[in-house]
């Protein structure tokens, strides 16, 4: 398969991802679509890594990896306590950054 | 062979992307996103990169997903509303998400990189695996490797601090301020 078609398809998921953030409304969801999204740009970063011939890029994947594994931690926490206050667990009603 | 392959996980992958971002449930949701992580590794598997697809199904859907999986269950169903509060927004998702498909994939394939076409050049039997990667880790990139490890020790030191704060006592009620037409009659009379 010629590299082009990995890169299109990683286009094409972080658009999904990029769709669910938009239209999604639960914080845990929109975690999710991230994920998507930082997976997409892996699957970029590994295909020009093949494409190039050179192992550098995967160091990038890992990196990235570990990038996406403390931005779910911290964001579940955060989900975790916004829960444990009783309020809603939605975007559109956690506007205001108040405690 | 390989583009059988390919297409498998290509369509797996796209199938659990979508299946992430319209299951009402975020318990399906997740299920959708190992499937999706899955297919994913053996992509990565074709990119003769095995290190970083066994990492993607062992740390990513093994570890994370997990969290994942623990933290629905605590937290439960999140009640979604069915419409659109903002009157159009999938309408408009839609279509940005159509633009930005073919404006990135434009983007890529008129960029003149000879290399997209091919294969890639023929690389050693060990390009990718686990040996070849922890060389470049322990060796190249070792300040990012430990830097990494710090922002990992960081974010669940982090994680703790924040799910672990004891919620604050239920403030008692505002006395009811007085509307306009209340001032209105007290200044009246």
């Amino acid at each position: 398969m010629n590299i082009s078609w990995y890169i299109v398809l990683s286009a094409l998921l972080f658009t999904i991802g990029a769709v669910g953030i938009l239209v999604r409304r639960s914080p845990m969801v929109i975690l999710l679509c991230l994920e998507l999204m930082l997976n997409a740009a892996n699957l970029a970063l590994v295909a020009f890594s093949r494409e190039v011939g050179n192992a550098q890029g995967q160091i990038f994947a890992l990196v990235v990896m570990v990038v996406a594994a403390c931005e779910v931690v911290v964001g579940l926490g955060l989900i975790v306590a916004i829960f444990r206050r009783k309020l809603p667990l939605d975007v559109d009603d956690l506007r205001e950054l108040r405690g | 062979m390989e583009g059988v392959v390919f297409f498998i996980g290509a369509i797996g992958a796209v199938v659990g992307a979508v299946g992430v971002i319209a299951a009402r449930n975020p318990f399906y949701s997740v299920l959708a996103l190992v499937a999706h992580l899955f297919s994913l590794a053996v992509l990565f598997l074709l990119l003769t990169s095995a290190f970083v697809a066994a990492a993607q199904v062992v740390v990513y859907a093994g570890a994370v997903m997990v969290l994942y999986v623990f933290v629905v269950a605590y937290v439960g169903e999140a009640h979604e509303a069915k419409w659109d509060p903002v009157p159009g927004q999938r309408l408009f998702a839609g279509l940005l998400a159509f633009f930005l498909f073919v404006e990135i994939s434009a983007a890529i394939l008129s960029s003149g990189l000879k290399a997209l076409s091919t294969h890639g050049p023929d690389v050693p039997a060990g390009f990718g695996d686990p040996a070849a990667i922890g060389n470049l880790l322990l060796e190249k990139f070792l300040v990012p490797f430990e830097a990494s490890s710090l922002l990992l020790l960081i974010a669940a030191v982090g994680a703790i601090v924040l799910a672990n704060r004891k919620p604050r006592e239920p403030q008692p009620p505002a006395p009811p301020r007085p509307t306009e037409s209340a001032r209105e009659e007290a200044l009246t009379r």
